[in-house]
């Protein structure tokens, strides 16, 4: 049941930092949905790295990992607005910038989550006191 | 506002939580269902959803509450990102490539359904 509590804390706070972050940076309709790109990058490039140094190493409350993995990176990046990004571009006709902004996200992110992947895995390697798994 | 978006926020998170969970147990773990379907059906609801707001069907609280917030936090791209690179690294590339392009079209496709239903 606090499993519960720590995910949903979580989620409030990715949910409320993407909220800021997306009245911040333009969206989608005439102009490039620069906002939510930059959300999901970062959320990638986080998650990769964070979920690598905690299971590999750093010693962090399971609760915790699940509160600030499920819970706030979850709620802070985005896949729906993402996709309906990509239709409101075709219904401006925007078909060109549709594509590209499929692409840059998806490519982008995939790129992020391994460089994530590796920067924590040479940040545990580089702590060879640690126990790894 | 904001407190619209972080109450939806904190259903769409726990949604994907339950969801997963349930997923995980039901399905296994060689093919990540859970985050497909959360993000397939989770782009479906927002497509109708923003063409609903679009047509002033919604409030700019209501669609705060349930666009901004609970679609964005019941769906996910970072875990997409993440189980993709697993596949990855378990060298299951063919796996891979099903999951990230059914994600994106499928997910893509079922956002365009929603909003024409709308």
């Amino acid at each position: 049941m606090k499993d519960v509590l720590f995910v949903a804390a979580g989620g409030a706070l990715g949910t409320s930092t993407r909220y800021g972050l997306q009245s911040l940076l333009p969206a989608a309709g005439a102009d490039f949905p620069l906002g939510v790109l930059l959300i999901n990058w970062i959320g990638c490039l986080f998650l990769g790295w964070f979920f690598t140094v905690t299971l590999r190493s750093w010693r962090i409350k399971p609760r915790l990992r699940l509160a600030i993995g499920t819970g706030f990176t979850g709620g802070f990046t985005t896949f729906s607005t993402f996709a309906v990004d990509a239709v409101r571009l075709t219904v401006h006709d925007r078909m060109l910038t549709a594509v590209l902004y499929l692409l840059l996200s998806v490519g982008g992110g995939l790129f992020l989550t391994w460089t994530g992947i590796r920067l924590g895995t040479k940040m545990t390697q580089a702590a060879p006191k640690e126990e790894r798994l | 506002m904001i407190w619209w978006a972080a109450a939806g926020g904190i259903m769409g998170t726990l949604a994907r939580y339950g969801l997963g969970m349930w997923a995980g147990k039901r399905f296994g773990t060689v093919f990540p269902w859970g985050t497909w379907i959360i993000n397939v059906s989770g782009s479906l609801l927002l497509g109708w959803l923003y063409g609903e707001f679009t047509q002033n069907h919604l409030s700019p609280a209501l669609w705060m509450l349930l666009g901004t917030g609970f679609c964005g936090g019941y769906t996910t791209f970072s875990t997409f990102g993440y189980e993709s690179l697993q596949l990855m690294e378990r060298k299951e590339y063919r796996r891979m490539a099903t999951y990230v392009l059914s994600s994106v079209v499928v997910g893509v496709v079922a956002a365009a359904i929603g909003y024409r239903v709308s």
